[in-house]
């Protein structure tokens, strides 16, 4: 993680959720976490965090205000590495149900569908092991089943299951992690997952240290 | 399946924890952050810290309080205490907690629930339910004013209400077992898990894991402790080992 030490990784503040544990988390595991309100802001930063809490819609909307749609999938496609955190992962992809039918940034193949928890409680709220479904340098140094924070009623289902990286349980399987290429996105909260999730969050540094991108505005 | 969940609970008077605390080790027992810093490395799967300040400074205190936490936790943590519009929850929310918890307040104004769940959504607020077992039995009295004052609602009702407006988790505490340490109030947490489809937060009565897995058994998702803990009777790490061990499926403590 030393080679991570002060990687500088934009976190997108759509005004929505709440950006302050995540930041301090990133901070404890050594990077330097930007937080921008509009893409300005990240010039310098070598990765990209997606955070997100409430609707799909709420969050597409809050996106395209301040003008991160299209800087979103412009840098993702310059190879940026892309973290989407909660329902920054779904945003992700193409589209979800949630209220109607919203479009996403369609970064990853698939939709975003209510959670089929049977007999469980539905929002999914709680610790629940994620099963690591392939290496990857996001997970490295995790338990073959790592337990994980999770909040949210929704799960996102990959059009191409390559893209699933991690599955948890509720009820019913779901995809609790994904990376494809160099976009990469988590349904729990790293930021609450005690040591477990500080990890994969200097792991995700540790990758944008590595790819050595700077964003240019 | 999520996992059973072990929370402890703070009192915090002016950003000091009130109830003693009698770790030996401790630089600083009445400080709340880093109390919940050993649980959390323990194995705390979420902490809740009670801001009790009886002061027009409320609100900045419960502010300041989350804003030390969140610097120093990384498990989820809920603010309660003096919550009473959703722009106070907006405030501790902001400073990184990750749930209000609100009574008194919701109590006297409903929509106070609804409001906030809109704003925040459901998994944001816990509605914090203080009750006590009416003389004829089978049905409980819901207080508020931290204990002081019957409100004429009824618990279970209460519960289906608050959920109905958009509580996404129920934190109930009998008042009748709050500090025996005898064990939770069962038939309590049966009626409120059969009431309502949300989690709901077992609190009053923990004396022994076995207590707590009794409580899970009933419908509980989760299992408040306060003063076993604060009484340095046990440790959250404990407490789970032995869940652990009388098979209750809480998560392991990280090696």
């Amino acid at each position: 993680m030393s080679s991570s030490v002060g990687t500088k990784i934009a976190v997108v503040d759509h005004g929505t959720g709440n950006l302050t544990s995540l930041t301090r988390a990133l901070s404890k595991t050594g990077s330097t976490p930007v937080r921008c309100t509009s893409p300005a802001d990240a010039e310098g930063c070598a990765a990209l965090m997606l955070p997100g809490v409430g609707s799909f819609p709420n969050g597409m909307a809050a996106l395209s205000a301040s003008g991160f749609t299209e800087f979103l999938k412009k840098q993702a496609h310059d190879r940026v590495p892309l973290l989407g955190v909660c329902l920054g992962m779904q945003m992700l992809f193409g589209r979800s149900g949630e209220q109607g039918d919203t479009e996403g940034l369609g970064l990853l193949d698939g939709t975003v569908r209510p959670l089929d928890a049977g007999n469980e409680r539905v929002p999914h709220i709680g610790w629940s092991l994620v099963q690591w479904s392939r290496p990857s340098q996001l997970t490295a140094g995790l338990e073959a089943e790592t337990a994980m924070y999770h909040v949210h009623s929704f799960v996102a289902e990959p059009g191409d299951r390559e893209d699933v990286l991690g599955t948890a349980s509720h009820g019913e399987v779901f995809t609790s992690a994904v990376e494809r290429e160099n976009i990469y996105g988590v349904q729990f909260h790293p930021e609450k997952s005690s040591d477990a999730g500080l990890r994969l969050l200097g792991n995700f540094a540790g990758i944008a240290a590595a790819v050595d991108k700077k964003i240019a505005i | 399946m999520a996992f059973k969940r072990v929370i402890p609970c703070l009192d915090v008077d002016n950003g000091r924890v009130v109830k003693g605390i009698n770790f030996l080790d401790l630089r600083d027992a009445g400080d709340p952050v880093e109390l919940a810093e050993r649980y959390d490395h323990g194995g705390a799967d979420e902490i809740v810290f009670l801001d009790v300040t009886a002061t027009s400074s409320h609100r900045s205190t419960a502010v300041e309080l989350a804003s030390r936490v969140a610097e120093r936790i990384f498990v989820p943590f809920t603010i309660g205490g003096g919550i009473r519009s959703p722009e106070d929850a907006q405030g501790v929310l902001d400073a990184g907690a990750d749930k209000v918890a609100v009574n008194s307040a919701a109590v006297a104004d409903p929509t106070l629930i609804s409001r906030m769940a809109d704003r925040f959504g459901s998994q944001c607020v816990v509605l914090a339910v203080d009750a006590r077992e009416r003389a004829s039995g089978g049905s409980w009295e819901v207080f508020t004013a931290g204990g002081r004052k019957e409100s004429g609602r009824e618990a279970i009702e209460w519960i289906r209400e608050g959920v109905r407006l958009g509580a996404g988790e129920i934190l109930l505490t009998s008042m009748d077992r709050d500090g025996t340490q005898v064990g939770y109030d069962l038939d309590l947490l049966n009626a409120a898990a059969k009431a309502v489809e949300v989690p709901i937060i077992a609190s009053g009565g923990a004396g022994s894991p076995q207590h707590m897995a009794a409580a899970f058994e009933t419908g509980a998702d989760a299992a408040l402790l306060a003063s076993i803990l604060h009484d340095g009777v046990t440790t959250v790490e404990t407490v789970k080992n032995a869940l652990l061990a009388l098979g209750v499926d809480v998560r392991p403590i990280a090696a």
